[in-house]
């Protein structure tokens, strides 16, 4: 355990990306199996240890130290792990076992026995163990590693080309054993279902204004941005998988798709929900992901499709090397070929030059629930992660509206200590009441100075909620309004951020509660 | 307490019986300065009462007339006054600091200003004091803050000397205080080597040796070829460290010597590599023994994070509030220790 609490602390602590690959390649070079799968399961988010969750963590530390001071103690430090390494009273002698073990003895002992098990390692450990420990156990790191870094240290330590490491990574899992075997030369490529298995996907860069004189339009072609989330749709010989763009299979959640689709292939598309096609909006799509398991009359009033933009596999054949052109005319040969209820092809748009598409892009967003345009040049190759000058997004200019700040809270991870998470209002009458939180768009200096403000203006505190004067407005940028029954003033933002901050302006200049009625659709 | 006519202490630390603020944060005619560092320690004040070595560094600080005029009084010696004794005792906290006593009307007033008990050999040993009214700083007033031993923060600090020969190691070090601590421990662990000083801890570290304690050699990092720097330690501000002026070293290591260091997270927020928890305060055990060993029946708790002091007082049994203070460093900043 003391080798891989060392490591943890060298990645959290180096700034360097070079040194930290090299850190991580020297551990999986020299540590053994399975401890090295284990650890690579924690570096990439894939460990589970099912029992063992924050709040159980959190029990057994109350039942050693005072909840008023533990409380303050989170508040201060801003993470679970860190509280618990540092506060846990009682330093015993000894040592952790090793990494597996430790996991082995987590997952077999009982819900009962844990809290008396977890509080004995942590007696045992040093304090960068127990800060270890406790990331293991509950699986969130945060420690600014990425899975992609994990996997370029493989890439490193082997020789073997990260991105033919991303190919077989979601066929398999932790501890990783054949893996290592492969990369290691011991062992042939692990043999994976290729159709039956989430693809890592291919992402879009935004588009910046400068970029428009540089690319011909005559070399792309254009679609919607549609407003739902984006899926990976395997039809495979043994059945069908709906993954998330982070690889979790979804399809529980929406049999109604995974049911009706007919014919084999991996297609690349937008889930929505609607009737006959017509999207409605994220707010009702986001009902449906709430859900585990479908209900029946969710899936009547909310039906679920897919907008399907790409194809990956043409049944067990891999495409993803053919230009975007050839892969969209087998796209349609299948779509043709086997005819479906609940996947439709995303429409291509066709665009004169730029500010012809640009005009586009403005039309009928509100309506037909797309949030401005995809720019794809026609020969691209489907590359997974996000090749630069292959796929563009160019989202149509948010709303903006001035809001006064109103509460503040302290942040968590790279931003514990710092108040960074912000409740901003808009008046209705003499009073502002909030119409949404944000906690990004500034710059890391612009932080600072809030801080700084928040600390010099707070008028009350409440736990770890500064009130403060009503004095600073932002601009906050959103996507869209909607009505909402939680929010004193009526009104939900959807991914709102602060797009400036207004230290100039007087909070009586700020928005009135009237002025958001022209954003509610 | 609550009986007197007169309080012997005010909440803004004043001390109406013989007319004197301690510590205060804007210019007072009379102010007694617990200790040098610049949140306790300001220019302007009419006249200053402290210790000789405080007097010192205030003058080597902020020039030879930064008060109109200083009285010096040692510690353990009574100052005794028409209305009230005053005294200063040793704080453990840096060279020259003190806690301040004030005897009058039959009771007893301690303000700590700032202290730490473990031992350090650039500072007097802190001595606990009995009183009725205890003011204490609370700066690593939660239970999370559990100090480890100095010394092996050093050693961890000269293991990566070792480990990577061909890197500069640069400390992040308070100017007054933790530097010459820094540099007491490295050769207490038996770095004989120069060690490199940032222009702005010259004048202290010489003022240090010459009230006698003695740190070795040190050198002006400044000028030195960058090869050269390969393997040494270089002890700098910590606004210094992360600034243009590190790029005269080769592929520093980011150090930094502070309580505040044994958060993770902090030390990420700060780009430091390498942190060592070395602290010129008391953590969470030593305050709340130093409550309890000075028989206070009433605790003032200030600097710092004063709730779970303040909760933990009550607990005890003690009556016990928080104080605000303008101008102390509330979050441990840069040079808040």
């Amino acid at each position: 355990m003391k080798r891989f609490a060392d490591l943890l602390e060298l990645l959290a602590l180096t700034p360097s990306r070079t040194r930290k690959i090299a850190a991580l390649a020297q551990y999986f070079a020299e540590v053994p199996d399975p401890d090295r799968g284990l650890a690579l399961a924690a570096l990439t988010g894939e460990m589970d240890i099912r029992n063992v969750k924050p709040a159980l963590l959190r029990d057994t530390v109350l039942a050693e130290v005072d909840a008023t001071l533990f409380a303050l103690s989170y508040d201060y430090v801003g993470d679970l792990g860190e509280t618990i390494a540092l506060i846990w009273p009682h330093h015993g002698e000894g040592e952790l076992p090793r990494l597996s073990e430790v996991v082995d003895i987590l997952n077999r002992t009982s819900k009962a026995e844990l809290p008396r098990v977890i509080g004995g390692m942590l007696t045992q450990a040093a304090i960068h163990e127990r800060w270890a420990l406790v990331k293991l156990a509950t699986g969130a790191l945060r420690i600014g590693v990425s899975a992609r870094l994990a996997k370029t240290a493989l890439s490193e330590m082997s020789g073997v080309d990260v991105q033919e490491i991303e190919e077989v990574w979601h066929g398999l899992k932790p501890p990783y054993g054949e893996l290592f075997a492969w990369l290691e030369g011991r062992a042939a490529r692990p043999d994976i279902d290729h159709t039956a298995r989430f693809h890592p996907l291919m992402l879009s860069n935004p588009i910046e204004e400068g970029d428009f004189a540089k690319l011909d339009p005559r070399d792309f072609s254009a679609e919607w941005k549609w407003d739902g989330i984006r899926v990976q749709l395997v039809l495979g010989k043994d059945g069908a998988s709906l993954f998330s763009r982070t690889g979790d299979d979804i399809a529980a959640s929406f049999p109604d798709v995974v049911e009706a689709a007919m014919g084999r292939a991996v297609l690349d598309g937008e889930l929505l929900v609607g009737h006959d096609f017509e999207a409605k909006s994220f707010n009702d799509l986001q009902q449906r992901l709430n859900r585990k398991v479908a209900q029946g009359k969710q899936m009547a009033e909310l039906p679920a499709f897919v907008r399907v933009y790409d194809m990956l596999f043409d049944g067990d054949e891999d495409i993803r090397a053919l230009g975007w052109e050839g892969r969209r005319e087998r796209l349609e040969k299948w779509f043709a070929k086997n005819p479906q209820t609940r996947l439709d092809l995303s429409e291509v748009l066709s665009f004169g030059d730029w500010d012809d598409l640009g005009r586009l892009r403005r039309m009928g967003a509100d309506e037909h629930g797309h949030e401005g345009v995809m720019i794809k040049l026609r020969t691209a190759p489907y590359v997974p992660g996000r090749p630069k000058g292959f796929w563009f997004k160019w989202k149509r200019d948010p709303n903006v509206v001035d809001a006064v700040l109103m509460y503040a809270q302290r942040g968590h991870g790279k931003r514990s200590s710092f108040y960074s998470d912000y409740t901003f209002g808009v008046w209705k009458g003499n009073e502002i009441v909030p119409i949404g939180k944000a906690y990004f768009g500034f710059t890391d200096e612009e932080l600072k100075q809030l801080d700084r403000w928040i600390r010099a203006n707070t008028i009350q505190a409440f736990g770890p909620v500064r009130e403060v004067k009503k004095e600073l407005v932002f601009e906050v940028a959103f996507d869209s309004a909607q009505k909402s029954g939680r929010h004193k003033s009526g009104v939900a933002l959807r991914f709102p951020r602060i797009n400036r901050i207004r230290w100039d302006k007087p909070a009586n200049e700020a928005a009135r509660l009237e002025d958001m009625d022209a954003f509610v659709g | 307490m609550r009986n007197m006519v007169q309080p012997i202490l005010n909440r803004d630390l004043y001390v109406p019986a013989i007319d004197a603020w301690i510590d205060p944060s804007t210019p007072r005619p009379r102010a007694i300065i617990t200790h040098g560092h610049a949140d306790h320690a300001r220019s302007g004040h009419g006249a200053v009462l402290a210790t000789p070595e405080t007097i010192a560094i205030m003058k080597v600080r902020y020039g030879e007339d930064c008060a109109g005029q200083f009285q010096s009084l040692p510690l353990g010696e009574r100052l005794v006054m028409d209305n009230a004794v005053v005294s200063l005792h040793p704080a453990g906290h840096i060279l020259g600091s003190a806690q301040v006593l004030i005897e009058a009307q039959g009771q007893r007033a301690l303000v700590t200003g700032d202290y730490k008990r473990l031992p350090d050999r650039t500072s007097e040993a802190y001595e606990k004091v009995d009183c009725d009214l205890m003011v204490t700083e609370a700066t690593f007033g939660l239970p999370v803050f559990q100090h480890p031993d100095p010394k092996d923060e050093i050693a961890r600090l000269l293991k990566s000397v070792a480990d990577q020969p061909e890197r500069c190691h640069l400390v992040g070090s308070y100017a007054l205080g933790k530097a010459q601590r820094v540099i007491a421990l490295l050769r207490d662990a038996g770095w004989d080597k120069p060690i490199y000083l940032h222009g702005a801890m010259i004048r202290l570290c010489e003022l240090y040796q010459e009230l006698g304690v003695p740190l070795g050699e040190l050198l002006p990092a400044t000028g030195m070829p960058k090869a050269a720097m390969a393997g040494q330690i270089v002890i700098a501000p910590p606004s210094a460290i992360r600034d243009r002026w590190s790029r005269r070293f080769p592929d520093p290591v980011v150090c930094q010597a502070s309580g505040w260091m044994s958060i993770k997270q902090r030390a990420r927020q700060a780009l430091v590599e390498l942190p060592l928890v070395i602290s010129d305060h008391c953590d969470w055990r030593e305050l709340n023994q130093s409550v309890l060993e000075s028989g206070a029946g009433t605790i003032w708790v200030t600097h710092g994070r004063e709730d779970a002091l303040v909760y933990w007082c009550r607990q005890q049994g003690l009556e016990a509030e928080p104080l605000a203070l303008p101008g102390l460093d509330d979050d441990g900043g840069e040079g808040g220790e």
